[in-house]
């Protein structure tokens, strides 16, 4: 299957928009090549603004950037924009309700042989427990550009959640996207599999197993994770299970908000969650971590084997 | 000791140390080069000549510690503990790799004789700080050495531990300043522009003295004056040349943060001037 990267999907992205938009600026903390904010930079030189490793202080001046009109797209790695600038996106950004649009990439254990240091498994929660952020994601290439416009046209503080590895693609450029939507991949009557990011393949290849075995599974994208809007989450009524399938630490991320806003909404199906389970991770391939960590397709196939008794 | 810092045993000593690196990063696929090499001279000097320390027992409560605050450089401290004994040569090989005690940046919970975790760049720097003040509360002598990327001081931290190391009068402190001119983006002073870097430590409070970062005498001084130094925190500002020791990599902002392709490693080797059986390519 053809891969392609999620991170130059971004780089493309701010070129098409910042074509059209003069407010459009973009910030980097020396990892404008990693980020590809670089292309816009040698487009737009004037509107890309090098901050050297300074995330907290990027954070903070693109919250001023957005008070003079200005649409920011801030920019760099998962584990430093929604880690180490936290207070700064906080309280500069969210608080003050800036039109501030981060943009991280290598987030989770996806990022490889870099180590714990740099797998943000904890960024989903940490930014999803901001009052009023929008938490996007992205599984290939055309969801990162239909999320990245989607943020864009969004007039508040947005998080989109990118990764480090190429992804086979799954979608096409006609691909909509609107912030709530939460995209069906495959239909299935037995089981459903919620995942968001790079888990969504391991997800599909699950649901293949799935299939030959007798199992009808569906399998859903949330390339919105936050918010999950109650009339979304109607289509899970069908199914006998669900289970969740996340880059990411059980604590706050897709799965556990998603079991308890499933529970508000007052649909009651059985369901497990298939996150990091409160360790660090470590250096390792992404293919060896999923593995290490149950995040791959047979550790799905065994969950869901397992739920449905 | 002295038989120790003979210089002519520390230059092969070096010579070895950047042999381990490439090799290292080349098995590995991937990891820091540029910023490992820069910092041979100063490492091996450390840990066979300066760090009071015992590799067969990491926790020795009268150790001095080195804290590398520039994580990414974490081949070149792999390396040195290797050679001194903390952990088997060949675990160097593992590097990177899934079941390995060495991580891609260094992780105290992993590998003997890593202070702290570090590779968020500007961290390191405050723990070195805090162990500098709990050494002090103990009236313990031993000394805590940091080092630190010349982009790395970008970070806001860096200037928070450099005013409160000078506030706290941590004179048992001693940073070094990788001093190589590169960052990922570029030129460090295009940037971000932190100079002057001397002026601006002198006047957070630090002692401080300029050096060129390969040169094994200026390094031994160097080491010498900040023990000397009473009441004040010592920077070291270490000029040195991102890549050394391969001239494809030397001043080369690319070979920041990846592995040698095949071709590229015999190159590598052969510049080293050692003999790589061409099954290991
Ligand atoms: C807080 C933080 N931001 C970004 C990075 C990504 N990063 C890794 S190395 C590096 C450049 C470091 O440059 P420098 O300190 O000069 O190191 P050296 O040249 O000695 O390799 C960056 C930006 C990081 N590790 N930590
Ligand atoms: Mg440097």
């Amino acid at each position: 299957m053809e891969k392609k990267s999620l991170r130059k999907a971004f780089g493309e992205f701010l070129i098409e928009i910042g074509e059209r938009d003069p407010r459009v600026v973009a910030l980097a903390a020396d990892l404008a090549k990693s980020t590809y904010t670089e292309m816009f930079k040698e487009k737009f030189p004037d509107r890309h603004f090098e901050f050297g490793i300074q995330e907290q202080n990027m954070m903070g001046v693109a919250a001023g950037l957005a008070s003079t009109g200005k649409i920011p797209f801030a920019s760099t790695f998962a584990v430093f924009a929604a880690g180490r600038a936290y207070d700064q996106v906080r309280l500069s950004i969210a608080y003050a309700r800036f039109n501030v649009k981060i943009v991280a990439t290598h987030a989770g254990l996806a990022t490889g042989e870099d180590g714990a240091s740099h797998q943000m498994t904890e960024d989903m929660a940490l930014m999803g427990a901001i009052p009023g952020m929008v938490v996007l994601t992205a599984s290939d290439y055309y969801s990162a550009k239909a999320v990245l416009r989607a943020a864009y046209e969004y007039d508040g503080p947005v998080y989109v959640r990118l990764i480090r590895p190429s992804a086979p693609v799954i979608y096409d450029s006609s691909l909509k996207f609107e912030i709530g939507d939460i995209i069906e991949i495959k239909k299935g009557k037995d089981v459903a599999i919620a995942s968001c990011g790079f888990t969504v393949h391991e997800s599909l290849k699950a649901a293949e197993i799935l299939e030959r075995k007798g199992v009808s599974v569906g399998v859903y994208d949330f390339l919105t994770v936050k918010p999950l809007k109650t009339d979304h989450l109607q289509m899970f009524k069908k199914y006998r299970a669900l289970v969740t399938v996340e880059d990411h630490v059980k604590w706050g991320g897709l799965g556990s908000n998603l079991v308890a806003a499933l529970g508000e909404a007052g649909i009651n199906l059985s369901t497990r969650i298939i996150a990091v389970n409160d360790v660090f991770g470590r250096s390792g391939s992404p293919e060896e971590l999923y593995r290490y960590y149950g995040l791959d397709a047979f550790s799905i196939v065994a969950k869901v084997e397992e739920i449905l008794g | 000791m002295s038989t120790n810092c003979d210089f002519e045993k520390l230059r092969e000593i070096a010579h070895d140390v950047r042999v381990d690196i490439i090799k290292m990063i080349y098995y590995a696929g991937s990891g820091h080069p540029g910023g490992s090499l820069s910092l041979v001279e100063i490492m091996v000097y450390l840990y066979w000549c300066v760090l009071k320390h015992d590799p067969d027992n990491p926790d020795w409560e009268e150790r001095d510690r080195f804290v590398l605050s520039k994580g990414h450089a974490a081949p070149v401290l792999y390396s040195v503990l290797a050679r001194r004994g903390y952990f088997p040569h060949e675990d160097l090989w593992s590097l990177r790799k899934i079941n390995s005690h060495l991580q891609g940046h260094p992780a105290r919970t992993e590998t003997p004789g890593v202070e702290a975790s570090t590779g968020s760049l500007g961290q390191g720097f405050s723990v070195a700080l805090g162990m500098a003040l709990g050494l002090k509360l103990d009236k313990k002598d031993s000394r805590v050495y940091v080092a630190l990327g010349d982009g790395e001081i970008d970070e806001g931290q860096v200037w928070e531990a450099a005013m409160s190391a000078a506030h706290y009068k941590a004179d048992n402190l001693t940073a070094i300043l990788d001093f190589n001119t590169l960052q990922i983006d570029g030129e460090i002073f295009e940037v971000m522009n932190s100079s002057p870097i001397d002026e601006k430590f002198k006047a957070f409070g630090w002692a401080t003295k300029t050096i060129n970062g390969h040169n094994l005498e200026e390094i031994r001084d160097a080491f010498e004056w900040a023990k000397s130094v009473k009441g004040k925190p010592q920077l070291i500002i270490a000029h040195t040349i991102k890549g050394k020791g391969i001239s494809f990599m030397e001043n080369k902002v690319e070979w920041h943060g990846k592995a040698p392709n095949g071709e590229q490693f015999k190159e590598a080797m052969q510049e080293l001037g050692v003999e790589i059986p061409d099954e290991s390519i």
